[in-house]
């Protein structure tokens, strides 16, 4: 995958060139090169620690500033990382769903929900029809606070979804789960991401995760720094 | 590696700035420290230059000692200088001592936990209105003499003792005392959640330390640096208060800073050179001090050192039983006081005929509120609109500013902090002459620009220490997942962490309300006299001889800023009803 260049990517691919960080000049992890299709799975492998969800944040553009990124990464042909976060239209799940805790279930959907669907009653009827999709009817209303594990990982993932993302990158989205619950949502977040056909960068120190993504798997390499925990 | 390697450096800054142009809050720090440090600079210029002889205006023309030696020559100086001494640093010392009794030995007490509830409603009640409870209650015929007259005391009459107003400022330094506390204690409760205070006293307790031991010798060294700048504030507050020492002062002489304020209001002119040179005595008064505090705290950590290598436990079973005591009483008392202190000025209020020694009034109306309905509302709504005014303009600006930390990623260092305690550890009176002579200059004298201004100098510091640790504590996650689902940086502001942090914002905000209200020197320099607040009223009926108009105003006084209190409790509560997560306290 090395030296992958932009017209062989399929269309809709997610490129990374030379993509790494730094933490006050020193590498942290060895340049990625990685070409994700759109629908495919890819795995970033590591240790906690290694800054692997500091390679997600460069990706999204919210890196913490004590971090030094280097590298490009194209979206279907289109550098990214010159445009402001808000616009790389990149869908995240992080450890924790980060459901806003001040809305209900319906305004956190609605907060992702693209603006170009327009009016009220259009917003609303998009809202109830993700709620469905993801098994929880009637749930506008609710407090995010009373809703089970499951029931926010899916509120989480319909709100990414509903900001219509080009890709997704999910930073753990399991590791918080209990056993019984991991796979249930694993396999639920893997089959939406594949029926989007959206090109999918997941890290993960869980082996588990890996092999559920059936995509090609990258060990990402240490390099410079002692690592810990 | 791929051939066009391109080395990126990329915080949220940048592309921030690509998302909207303009950031609105890039200026903010800077306008905010220009702000703060001008008037302040220019204010104490302005007091320097008329102390050395120097104030055109009033045909001083030329630099010299006049005004020094004409300080040197007024009665009473030398006593007015011990008065403020005495109380100053009494009731800093009283204060402290306090803090850290009460720490030590309750650490693990309910009391403990439950004291906090109690502390907000204390701290915002003006000094004014404080003093006058206080004095209520302390005084020849006050509540306590009357509760233990005449069967205890066998007095039918007022004794003629000095029990306010007494000549070396005990009463003052003990107002200051019941004051203060409950600032310091919050200081210090905020502190202990920074510096991991239970895991270092398991681990000394398991080295079979005492628990009063265990803290004085694990979990104060940690604090101590934390509430050293509002251990400071409190000392030069102490030392130059004004409204406190006109209730609870004695008169002749005064402290020096009320000596000071008195030669601004002479009607002799040229005695404004003397206030001038006493206004910068004062600041060294002030600078002394807090000197003479450092060297303290050096002496008390080298005693300290030996004292912990002694390795001396504290760890009997009587030993903490008094230190509980000892940590528990006097704070009780002091509480106590200043929540009877308030009880007195309601009674007061309310009370019709109260003669000696009757404890509670024989006949009650709410006369004196209606005969003061007036003047009440006009005092009311100017100490209302400029607070409002100078909490709103405080609040942007801190939310500028710790906005600006948010997405700069960067946080102002220690430098930045003193800077910020700058208004509260200079005397007022050192810099609010020269402001007065700045606005004079400027045209904009007993204008409300002005009064707004000044109130800020002191509203914006307490509104910053009461919004920041929340702010940063904010997990950022919840801006940066907010920012990957399309939102642009104010919408993430408006939306998400405004929201989020209602609960301390609408705490900070009742902060700022609070510390406006109390304002009694910034209101009369920069009111030129045109504006009279609750604060400026009730002092100056203080001197007067009818208890229930002083008490109606002084009410009236701590009310407000009880009911921005509450407002603020009440607020996040309404509008988070159905939020699990904000129903815990902040």
């Amino acid at each position: 995958m090395s030296g992958a260049s932009a017209g062989a990517a399929p269309e809709g691919a997610l490129e990374l060139e030379g993509l790494g960080l730094r933490l006050a000049g020193r590498r942290l992890i060895e340049p990625l090169d990685l070409v994700v299709p759109p629908g495919e799975i890819a795995t970033l492998m590591g240790p906690s620690g290694v800054g692997k969800s500091s390679l997600l944040d460069f990706l999204c553009g919210t890196l913490d500033p004590a971090f030094e990124g280097e590298g490009r990464a194209r979206l279907g042909g289109e550098d990214l990382l010159d445009l402001p976060p808000e616009r790389r239209r990149l869908g995240i799940l992080f450890q924790d769903d980060l459901l806003f805790p001040h809305l209900s279930v319906a305004e956190n959907l609605a907060f992702g929900l693209s603006p170009a669907v327009r009016g009220r009653a259009a917003r609303r009827a998009r809202i109830a029809e993700a709620l469905a999709e993801a098994g929880l009817e009637g749930f506008e209303a609710r407090d995010p606070a009373t809703l089970s594990g499951g029931q926010r990982a899916r509120v989480a993932l319909f709100r990414t979804l509903l900001a219509e993302p080009r890709a997704l990158l999910l930073d753990e989205p399991f590791s918080r789960l209990d056993a019984g619950l991991r796979d249930r949502v694993r396999r639920f977040i893997f089959r939406h991401a594949r029926v989007r056909r959206l090109p999918t960068l997941l890290v993960t120190h869980d082996p588990a995760d890996a092999r559920a993504a059936e995509g090609p798997v990258v060990e990402l390499s240490i390099s410079g720094m002692q690592q810990s925990g | 590696m791929g051939a066009a390697l391109r080395r990126l450096s990329r915080g949220p800054a940048s592309p921030a700035l690509a998302a909207g142009g303009l950031d609105w809050t890039r200026p903010v720090p800077v306008l905010t420290l220009a702000l703060f440090l001008l008037p302040i600079g220019a204010g104490l210029l302005g007091t320097l230059l008329p102390a050395f002889g120097w104030l055109p205006a009033l045909g001083g023309e030329t630099l010299g000692l006049a005004p020094w030696r004409a300080l040197l020559a007024q009665p009473g100086l030398a006593q007015a200088v011990l008065v403020s001494l005495v109380s100053g640093l009494g009731a800093t010392l009283a204060a402290f001592a306090l803090v850290v009794a009460f720490c030590a030995g309750c650490h693990r007490s309910r009391l403990f936990r439950r004291l906090r509830l109690l502390l907000a409603p204390l701290l915002a009640v003006p000094h004014a209105a404080m003093a006058i409870g206080l004095a209520f209650l302390i005084a020849p015929s006050g509540l306590i003499a009357r509760g233990l007259s005449p069967w205890a005391t066998g007095w039918a009459l007022p004794p003629d003792v000095a029990t306010v107003n007494d000549p070396w400022g005990l009463a003052l330094a003990l107002g200051l005392t019941v004051k203060e506390l409950p600032f310091l204690l919050l200081m210090t409760f905020g502190a202990l959640g920074q510096v991991r205070a239970a895991e270092r006293l398991r681990t000394a307790r398991a080295l079979g330390y005492g628990p009063a031991t265990a803290w004085l010798k694990t979990v104060l060294p940690a604090v101590y640096p934390l509430i050293r700048l509002p251990l400071y504030a409190t000392l030069a507050f102490s030392l130059s208060v004004v409204d406190m020492a006109i209730v609870l002062g004695p008169a002749t002489p005064p402290s020096l800073a009320v000596l000071v304020v008195r030669w601004f209001y002479d009607p002799d002119l040229s005695q404004r050179f003397v206030a001038a040179a006493g206004a910068v005595l004062q600041l060294g008064l002030v600078v002394a001090a807090i000197a003479l505090w450092a060297v303290g705290e050096r002496l008390a950590a080298a005693l300290g050192r030996r004292w912990l290598a002694a390795g001396g436990r504290g760890a009997g079973r009587a030993g903490a039983r008094v230190a509980d005591l000892a940590g528990r009483v006097p704070t009780l008392f002091a509480v106590g006081l200043g929540a009877a202190g308030l009880l007195a000025v309601a009674l007061w209020s309310l009370a019709w005929r109260w003669r000696y020694p009757d404890l509670l009034p024989s006949a009650w109306s709410l006369e004196s509120w209606r005969r003061q309905a007036g003047g009440l509302a006009d005092a009311g709504a100017t100490t209302l609109w400029v607070a409002v005014a100078a909490a709103a303009v405080a609040l942007l600006l801190v939310v500028g500013c710790l906005e600006r930390e948010q997405r700069g990623g960067r946080r102002p260092g220690r430098g930045a902090l003193w800077l910020l305690y700058l208004p509260l550890l200079l005397p007022q009176i050192a810099f609010l002459f020269g402001v007065q002579v700045l606005a004079v200059r400027l045209g904009l004298d007993g204008g409300w620009l002005a009064l707004v201004w000044c109130h800020l100098l002191f509203v914006l510091p307490y509104v910053f220490l009461a919004l920041a640790d929340a702010y940063r504590a904010l997990d950022p996650r919840f801006g940066r997942a907010a920012r990957c689902l399309g939102a642009g940086p104010e919408r993430v502001l408006w939306r998400i962490r405004l929201p989020m942090l209602l609960r301390p914002i609408a705490f900070a905000a009742a902060v700022g309300f609070a510390v406006s209200v109390a304002q009694y020197l910034p209101t009369l320099f920069a009111g030129a006299g045109r504006f009279a607040s609750l604060t400026t009223e009730a002092v100056a009926l203080a001197a007067g001889g009818d208890r229930r108009v002083l008490a109606v105003y002084a009410f009236a006084q701590a009310l407000l800023p009880l009911l921005a209190f509450l407002l603020a409790m009440a607020l996040p509560a309404w509008a988070y009803r159905r939020r699990r997560s904000f129903r815990a306290g902040p």
